[in-house]
């Protein structure tokens, strides 16, 4: 512990407390050169999809000049151009926002319901916590990629029908961290306090036991990005996932495939856009774990 | 005594490296050991498991260890390197610990691991292996050796765990033993009778020992001599038989503190800490 | 235990059943193909059920599954259970070599890389891990291609085999490397060979990242248990302590964690197979989804999850059997 936190007076509110809590943490992951490079490189994902106009100097990714086909990389085209003559550097930046959504949507999905059906089957017990580990180890035991194949197949191309079979294999782990936490914290005394205050079930549920395993999730998720943008990435590679013309970064380099003895910047670049973010998140994680868990390092 | 101590301490400090300051966990201790029993006492926290361990050479960074004087049966030990305290261990110097539950390999036999101590300290006489530890599980009073011999350490009680684990600090015949709060983790009823073992050991073989515990109780009807820490220091060395005589107020909290069958107490007295013991 | 087996392998089907069946597309449509007869569509429509209550048709599917009928491909015209044999040992060869170079190369580094904690060893371990589940396999793949193969000639290029050297041998278990062994036929064997080790490798280093990282967080967490200290006391070496008592601990979750990586590489293997070319069980669902055969889609995810359940169940079995605890359990 730092010297500050034992000169301060204690805090006066649950906020406060929070707050203090949260800067601690901040700064023990700050600390840790590669988390600060990790969150560092989440950060510029985030802003490269939110300003992607902007830090594109508003190049248009889609417009073709079939003059310009298969430059490499120079001061008019940063990274060179495709094959449609498409600005490659405009692409990356517009398919920021396309990997970004999809890692989004798919946390969005897996850690409610992961965190509701772990916790509720860890809080319940019995045959509610059988059923519900059954179900969930029954989808944890399916191949993700391949299952996001068939889904593909079956619904069709695009970012949506990625994103829900992506999501579907990916909520199983989330589920069992909140599981096994959920079990170890409703056997504390903390608990017991509070369901003799006389809370409900749902009470106790959501305001006590879900913030506690929190951390773990976010850790969990974060690690977990990176194999999500992996594995969209690879849909899209695939020809899956977003479709043409929108930019997306796997599907840039399966698109490059063609031309990477000569050109091998419209493949190796968005690849290399890739690595990057994915690197991020795992140091990130990495960083996050070790400061709310650091006996797993 | 006519022949040297086996342990000759001076100045012992045992300092943990740590992001914001350094911990000291032990400071200044000194004590010499012949053939007989010092118990060292202390609380939680209060240093006495480090010093121990530090007699083994078993702290390892970021804690460092400094003595003006560190030597056993003659031989500095903060001389030595990695294989000279491999020759040590086990051999001439050995330590029992706390839990046999933690402290056994899960993995491996019982028998195995007895054998083992005798094997790393005598190559090429394997085949006697087998028969000293059996011998040895006889030796802690075990009733059926052959069985535990090929037992896994989960199949046994904690009386008999702890049992095999003295078997197999002691089976190298070594000059000196360190237990570390060997009955701490056992059931009462059980802890006499592996003290007894233990006795009876200590006392066959003539062997110095370092007990060390935070039940006085034990300590000063098990042992010649006491050394009582606190915070890292110690603040009082007196003769068990002469505990009434204790003058350190710590050492004087502590006694009166331990209730008693004979003369109950309405209240159970609590140590006051004065801070002026952590000068 | 054979229970939860048998429970997530039927959940398997009622997953493939259920994609098969509320696809958007007309399910006779996909079998008989756009320009059937009305004849060959009401047959065929009939004959898959579509006239009955949907858990009977999931009954029907279970049975003709359980005996082997996955139907037919639109794309090859065989029934789809021919192919997917004709393309598994391929893909098999694959998993199995880059989980053997996982084995055997990841599990010493991570040994030594928890042992030496936060020495050099340590992070060079750690850095090759980090690179190596954070790059997004088609990519390197197609690098390596550029590299070892057009720059460098080192390494045979896409597919399994040169075009000369097909059909030399006698298909015994559909692994050429084996089956070219068996005859003596080195020339065979060795141009498999140069096809397979770049992928085979591309895998591996996947498969040893992986593997590295759980074998190092293991031996951390074995090396600060008491019973390590308690082998130093007796006078065991460091590196004894490490091998002799840490490691036999080390080894029961890593059997999880291997079967693990053997399942993932199963199926991670579609997008290396995509890449070189890889005439295997990915390439062959990812070509069945683009002509949209879904026969062969479904029966492929079926092969492929089954096989990835049972790996995972094998591991768990074996995990009882290693650790001496839960023997008696």
């Amino acid at each position: 512990m730092s010297a500050v936190a034992k000169s301060d007076s204690a805090p006066r509110s649950q906020a406060e407390a929070r707050v203090r809590g949260f800067a601690r943490a901040a700064a023990r992951l700050l600390e840790n050169p590669l988390a600060a490079a990790g969150l560092a490189v989440v950060l510029a994902l985030v802003a490269m999809a939110v300003f992607a106009d902007t830090v594109s100097f508003h190049i248009p990714p889609n417009a073709q000049d079939l003059n310009a086909r298969l430059l490499a990389p120079g001061a008019a085209h940063w990274f060179g151009t495709d094959d449609l003559g498409r600005d490659i550097y405009a692409r990356v930046v517009h398919g920021a926002r396309v990997t970004l959504s999809i890692v989004a949507l798919v946390a969005a999905i897996v850690a409610p319901i992961g965190l509701a059906v772990g916790a509720s089957a860890g809080y319940f017990g019995g045959i509610v916590d059988v059923v519900l580990m059954r179900i969930t180890d029954i989808f944890l035991a399916f191949p993700r990629l391949v299952l996001a194949l068939a889904f593909a197949a079956a619904l069709g191309p695009g970012i949506e029908n990625a994103v829900i079979a992506i999501a579907l294999t990916a909520w199983p782990p989330y589920a069992r961290i909140a599981r096994a936490e959920t079990v170890t914290i409703a056997k504390s005394d903390y608990v017991a306090a509070v369901v003799l205050q006389g809370a409900a079930a749902s009470r106790i549920l959501f305001r006590h036991i879900v913030p506690l395993c929190l951390s773990s999730v976010i850790v969990r998720l974060t690690l977990d990005m990176a194999g999500i943008i992996l594995t969209a990435a690879g849909l899209g590679f695939l020809g899956l996932g977003a479709q043409p013309p929108t930019a997306e970064w796997g599907a840039m380099v399966a698109a490059g495939r063609d031309v990477v003895l000569e050109q091998w910047w419209v493949a190796t670049i968005p690849g290399l856009a890739i690595f990057i973010v994915s690197l991020g998140f795992n140091l990130l994680g990495d960083g996050l774990r070790d400061v709310f868990d650091p006996r797993a390092s | 005594m006519s022949e040297p101590p086996l342990f000759e301490v001076e100045g012992l400090d045992v300092v943990y490296a740590g992001r914001d300051e350094a911990t000291h966990a032990v400071r200044d201790v000194s004590f010499s050991l012949g053939r007989e029993r010092l118990g060292i006492v202390g609380e939680s926290g209060s240093g006495k498991s480090t010093t121990g361990r530090a007699l083994l050479g078993l702290i390892a960074s970021p804690g460092i260890v400094t003595a003006r004087r560190l030597t056993f049966q003659g031989e500095d030990l903060r001389a030595l390197d990695d294989r000279g305290w491999q020759a040590m261990r086990g051999r001439r110097l050995s330590m029992v610990m706390q839990d046999p539950k933690y402290s056994l390999n899960p993995v491996k036999r019982i028998g195995e691991q007895i054998m083992e101590t005798f094997r790393l300290h005598n190559p090429g006489a394997s085949r006697e292996a087998k028969g000293r530890a059996l011998a040895m599980l006889e030796a802690v009073r075990i009733r059926d050796p052959e069985a535990v011999f090929h037992r896994y350490p989960h199949q046994l009680s904690g009386g008999m765990g702890q049992r095999a684990m003295i078997a197999m600090m002691l089976i190298g015949e070594p000059d000196v033993l360190v237990a570390d709060e060997p009955t701490s983790a056992l059931d009462v009823t059980v802890q006499n009778e592996v003290l007894r073992i233990l006795d009876d050991l200590v006392s066959a073989r003539g062997m110095g020992l370092i007990f060390i515990s935070h039940n006085l109780t034990i300590v000063s009807s098990f042992c010649d001599r006491v050394l009582v820490m606190y915070a890292g220091r110690v603040v009082e060395t007196l003769d068990a038989k002469a505990l009434d005589q204790a003058r350190h107020p710590y050492t004087r909290a502590l006694l009166a503190a331990a209730p008693s069958l004979d003369a109950p107490k309405a209240e159970l007295s609590v140590v006051t800490r004065d801070p002026a013991w952590l000068a | 235990m054979a229970a939860s087996l048998l429970a997530t392998i039927l959940g398997l089907t009622a997953v493939t059943f259920s994609i098969g069946r509320f696809i958007p597309v007309d399910p006779v449509l996909a079998i008989v193909g756009d320009h059937a007869g009305k004849s060959t569509y009401d047959r065929v429509r009939l004959e898959i059920g579509l006239d009955r209550s949907v858990p009977e048709q999931y009954f029907l599917y279970l049975k003709k599954v359980l005996s082997g009928d996955f139907g037919h491909s639109v794309m090859t015209s065989n029934p789809v259970i021919q192919d997917l044999a004709h393309f598994f040992p391929a893909t098999l060869e694959l998993a199995t070599i880059a989980t053997l170079i996982g084995v055997f190369a990841g599990v010493p580094a991570g040994v030594a890389a928890g042992a030496l904690k936060g020495r050099w060893p340590d992070h060079v371990v750690r850095f090759l891990g980090l690179f190596g589940y954070s790059m997004p396999i088609f990519w390197l793949g197609l690098v390596g291609l550029w590299l070892f193969y057009a720059k460098l000639g080192w390494v045979g290029g896409p597919g399994r085999i040169d075009v000369g050297f097909e059909d030399l041998v006698t298909t015994r278990t559909g692994l050429l490397l084996v089956d070219s062994a068996i005859e003596g036929n080195w020339d065979v064997f060795s141009n498999a060979l140069g096809h397979l080790v770049l992928p085979a490798a591309l895998l591996g280093y996947i498969s040893l990242a992986y593997i590295a990282r759980m074998t190092r967080s293991f031996i951390i967490e074995q090396l600060g248990q008491e019973y390590v200290v308690a082998a130093r006391v007796k006078g065991c070496s460091f590196w004894g302590a490490v091998w002799r008592h840490a490691f036999p601990n080390v080894l029961v979750p890593l059997i999880t964690v291997i079967g693990l990586s053997y399942a993932s590489l199963l199926e991670g293997a579609v997008l290396t197979e995509t890449v070189f070319a890889w005439p295997g069980l990915g390439l062959y669902i990812t070509r069945s989804l683009f002509n949209a055969d879904m026969n062969a889609v479904l029966g492929g995810t079926l092969v492929v999850g089954a096989v990835f359940i049972g790996i995972n169940a094998i591991s768990d079995f074996l995990y009882r059997i290693v650790d001496p605890r839960l023997r008696e359990a």
